[in-house]
């Protein structure tokens, strides 16, 4: 089995997301089945073959490197979703003692 | 006949004859939604003094000769699509109490063309689920038996079509979100080619898969709103330049003379005998409208379920990161640092499958595992091109099932998530591809659930799917048929 409880909680830490221990076993179980699945993909014959970036093997367009209008709109109107603000600035806890 | 068993183009008919008006259609459908959807759950969020307000507004640009395309027609969106000032959940706790700054370019778009918008629609969180039943706001039930599921993860869509809650709605597809609750519903629903509808304002699940369409009662309604939601944006990297088209004006295009591919691929072991059944007659009745039956070969469609495990989860453990619990949506209380606080915000925000499809996505990305897991899928992505590639040089189109079994049982699959993603076993390769395909309803099981099959085209065949899917609409009346709503309601 590759998906240990070990294998669960250093991809959770990577993903910066909190698991109670009490699951592990039951998530490691569900990912090992997932990963069954996905391993099908080594069977294939993948030799000389060329990823796909993109199915109409369009180029990225770019776009002058400046803020348009819609991105000045106003950072009142942005803060207002934050869960937590003060003088137009998003808080966090203290980062630096 | 009452109001909500016409579907939007005899509405569109209705209001230019003034028979009826705006303000008239939107209270009837709001009553509708009020008194049918308690036992349906398909939707999330109503709009229902807004939508007052811009049924009033189009009444009074129609006296004052608008001719707006869709002018005064209610539609409602799926709860992916950003509006300005109306909550947008995207099915999530994360997003409980988000409030949009902006509109997406298709909410925009249909606007503009002068739709009035009765709500929100329900859906699998973060489009990640194939059942609705991974939504926070509760499981949707399928209006043709309230013990099954809509499908997903356009769930709340499909069923509110359905059951004649709103004549149209907007779905996404990013492994046959729109197709599959469609074919589960009996609706008819279009996954366009990659590209040719802004991804603006739709949150994110996976980017290079992902494409907003129409879900209507049939294939000319589903032209009419292609008509306002196709078209280049520049605020969408990812949009084509040539993406408008004039899908409602291609609708008379005749079957005759087309060739119409089959895949005995799609009618291996694992699909349901009544569907074989029904999707076959569906394929006898295109002959009979003058198409070539064309045998083809769709030989790594075996594969595309397990690289779009690979690839889907990779792009969404990407593009969910910004969920940190900072600048929008859920923010822990248990938090005493600033590593808690991300960890802790999107335990709490993020529900049981999104999680996993995290974990996955992350573990294939992760150091050691990104050439064996993600550039493997990416090249077998290639090969599932190719496939089509050569089968679209010798048909114009190829026609299939939908879904390998029709809607089943509410927590039948929620323990077992490798068994619900077979779901899309049928539908995943078109997404990975790139191409349009289209839903259309073609017969019941004998316990009375529709059944679906899909029209897959080429690059930019768009207009070609609603085309013969309309000829087919023409000769056939399985889109007309309606669930007992007594039933529903009892």
């Amino acid at each position: 089995m590759s998906f240990t409880t070990d294998t669960v909680k250093r991809t959770a830490s990577l993903a910066r997301l909190a698991l109670p221990e009490a699951d592990l076993a039951h998530v490691a179980q569900q990912l090992e089945g997932i990963l069954v699945l996905i391993e099908k993909l080594s069977a294939v014959p993948t030799e000389g073959v060329e990823i796909m970036a993109h199915p109409l093997e369009l180029q990225q367009p770019l776009r002058e490197d400046r803020a348009d209008g819609r991105d000045l709109a106003g950072r009142d109107i942005y803060l207002k979703n934050a869960p937590v603000s003060a003088d137009g600035l998003f808080l966090v806890p203290k980062v630096i003692e | 006949m009452e109001l909500h068993d016409h579907g939007l183009a005899d509405l569109r008919r209705l209001l230019q004859k003034k028979e009826i008006s705006a303000v008239e259609l939107t209270t009837h459908f709001l009553q509708r939604i009020r008194s049918v959807d308690p036992q349906l759950r398909s939707f999330i969020t109503l709009n229902g003094e807004n939508a007052l307000v811009q049924a009033h507004r189009a009444d009074r640009q129609r006296a004052d000769g608008s001719t707006q395309a869709l002018l005064g027609l209610p539609i409602a969106h799926k709860d992916i699509f950003s509006t300005r000032g109306l909550r947008t959940t995207c099915g999530s706790r994360m997003l409980e109490n988000y409030i949009p700054p902006f509109d997406a370019t298709v909410v925009e778009r249909l606007e503009q063309a002068g739709t009035v918008l009765l709500g929100k629609l329900n859906m699998d969180e973060f489009a990640m689920g194939s059942s609705n039943e991974t939504s926070h706001y509760g499981a949707v039930r399928n209006p043709w038996d309230t013990r099954m599921v809509p499908g997903g993860s356009s769930g709340g869509s499909a069923a509110a079509v359905a059951a004649r809650l709103v004549p149209a709605a907007t779905g996404t597809d990013t492994g046959g979100s729109i197709r599959q609750p469609a074919a589960f519903c009996g609706i008819t629903g279009l996954k366009p080619t990659y590209g040719r509808v802004s991804r603006y304002g739709m949150i994110a699940f996976a980017s290079s898969l992902d494409q907003a369409g129409p879900m209507a009662r049939s294939a000319e309604d589903c032209a009419l709103l292609m008509d306002a939601m196709a078209g280049h944006d520049p605020r969408d990297s990812t949009s084509h330049p040539q993406a408008a088209g004039q899908f409602s004006a291609a609708l008379d295009r005749p079957v005759r003379g087309l060739r119409i591919g089959v895949a005995e691929e799609f009618f291996a072991d694992g699909l349901d005998p009544q569907i074989a059944e029904q999707v076959r007659a569906a394929i006898a009745q295109l002959e009979s409208l003058g198409a070539r039956i064309v045998p083809v070969h769709l030989p790594h469609n075996a594969v595309a379920v397990s690289a779009y495990y690979v690839l889907a989860p990779a792009e969404a453990s990407s593009n969910l990161a910004r969920f940190d619990g900072v600048r929008y949506g859920h923010r822990s209380q248990h938090a005493d640092n600033l590593q808690e606080l991300y960890q802790q915000s999107r335990f709490e925000g993020f529900g049981a499958e999104v999680r996993r499809r995290i974990l996955i996505g992350s573990y294939v990305l992760s150091a050691g595992y990104y050439d064996a897991y993600y550039l493997k899928a990416q090249k077998v992505r290639s090969l599932i091109r190719e496939d089509f590639r050569r089968a679209f040089a010798e048909v114009d189109l190829i026609v299939g099932p939908t879904t390998p079994t029709p809607a089943f049982a509410l927590d039948a699959k929620t323990e077992d998530p490798v068994s619900m993603y077979l779901a899309d076993i049928y539908t995943i390769a078109v997404n990975l591809a790139g191409i349009p395909a289209l839903n259309l309803p073609c017969g019941f099981t004998r316990e009375g659930l529709p059944i679906g099959m899909q029209l897959m085209g080429n690059y930019f065949a768009d207009e070609l799917l609603l085309a013969v899917g309309h000829a087919y609409q023409q000769a056939t009346s399985w889109h007309l048929q309606r669930p007992d709503l007594a039933e529903v309601q009892g």
